[in-house]
């Protein structure tokens, strides 16, 4: 499955099933995932690398997106990316833009327009990536792409499986996107364990940045 | 404690600079055996000028690339209370002491220090009460911060996507 990487959030989409044979006589489906990865300027960036940084290589290509105003995440992802060259030989990657939807402490009226220009601009994208797996940790930019994935699904195109991971750095609270995708997401991960106990749906793994 | 480490990351935090750089908080670094005190002062307005006496150098800079070296360097660091900052410290196994900044007490970038705090990774003060903390602090309370596990989300999401 191609990976798509998108600053914000992660996009998997689906590949090809493939059965092969092996020197003992049975079958290994594969799975080459298209996954998009979503990442954010300053820590959420290193937060997402170092959530990838243990995916295997099953998970390639991938796609990342950008928020278009985010200028220091695509170093950082070109550095992860470099070095996972090094290690794996077949490793691809791709990077995108679209526009950002909604900068920090942006007024709600003005964060709806620029997140429906957003979603019309990231569900042609969506559209030609069909992910079958989203991943997302943060702000902004991902819940337009997510809304866009939930559009295929309604519209029987392709059905995405939305896992959202929840930054660190929040302990008690959630972040503005984590508290909308609780509702839409299929797995939506914690990282202490006070959300934990306030959003019971949540999954809890301790620390996995 | 020979060389002190102030970092204020991508903000502005003149208090702190201000509140580090005066004479009771330099006497009571220098008390502890600071010798070098490097302020990293990100977009504050507030720049101090750099010292150079025998025992004791003050050394001033606003970003750089990668603050690992200097957290390296470190004895002890004194950081707001971002979380990249926190973390990055942290993790390079260094002292920590964390100094709120009462302007941004709305700030959900608090969350993580409390919690820091209340688990005994770090030290908490604010900028009216960092001359009495660096007199008194006793960093060997301190516990060391284990590194989070990004294996665990690997393994979750095989799980979730059909790989096992």
């Amino acid at each position: 499955m191609p990976v798509f990487v998108l600053f914000d959030g992660v996009f998997v989409t689906s590949g090809d099933f493939t059965p092969a044979r092996t020197e003992m006589e049975s079958y290994i489906i594969f799975h080459v995932l298209t996954a998009v990865y979503f990442v954010f300027t300053g820590g959420h960036t290193t937060e997402i690398l170092r959530l990838l940084s243990c995916l295997s290589e099953s998970y390639s290509p991938r796609h990342y997106i950008f928020a278009d105003s985010d200028k220091m995440s695509e170093a950082k992802i070109r550095s992860f990316e470099q070095k996972r060259a090094e290690k794996f030989s077949n490793s691809q990657f791709t990077l995108d833009r679209i526009p950002r939807s909604r900068e920090v402490r942006q007024s709600w009226t003005s964060s709806v327009v620029t997140t429906l220009y957003s979603i019309l601009y990231s569900f042609p994208l969506t559209y030609k990536l069909k992910p079958d797996l989203i991943l997302c940790n943060g702000p902004g930019t991902c819940v337009p792409v997510c809304i866009s994935a939930l559009l295929l699904g309604l519209l029987g195109i392709k059905r995405a499986v939305i896992v959202y991971v929840e930054s660190i750095c929040r302990v008690e609270t959630l972040s503005l996107s984590g508290k909308i995708l609780y509702y839409f997401s299929d797995y939506f991960i914690v990282q202490w364990p006070a959300l934990k106990e306030k959003y019971p749906k949540s999954v809890y793994l301790g620390r996995i940045v | 404690m020979k060389s002190v480490f102030v970092t204020v990351g991508t903000t502005s935090f003149d208090e702190l600079i201000a509140a580090v750089s005066s004479p009771p908080a330099v006497r009571a670094l220098r008390s502890r055996g600071c010798e070098q005190l490097v302020l990293q002062i990100g977009r504050g307005a507030l720049e101090p000028a750099p010292r150079r006496a025998p025992a004791f150098a003050l050394d001033v800079f606003r970003f750089k690339e990668s603050l690992a070296e200097d957290l390296r360097r470190a004895d002890l660091v004194i950081s707001h209370a971002g979380a990249g900052s926190c973390l990055e410290t942290l993790e390079e196994g260094k002292p920590l002491l964390v100094v709120i900044n009462e302007k941004l007490m709305d700030n959900h970038q608090l969350e993580l220090a409390k919690q820091l705090h209340r688990d005994g990774h770090v030290l908490y003060c604010n900028c009216s009460t960092l001359v009495e903390t660096l007199q008194s602090m006793d960093l060997s309370t301190l516990k060391p911060f284990p590194p989070g596990q990004p294996e665990k989300f690997a393994l979750f999401l095989d799980k979730v996507v059909g790989f096992e």
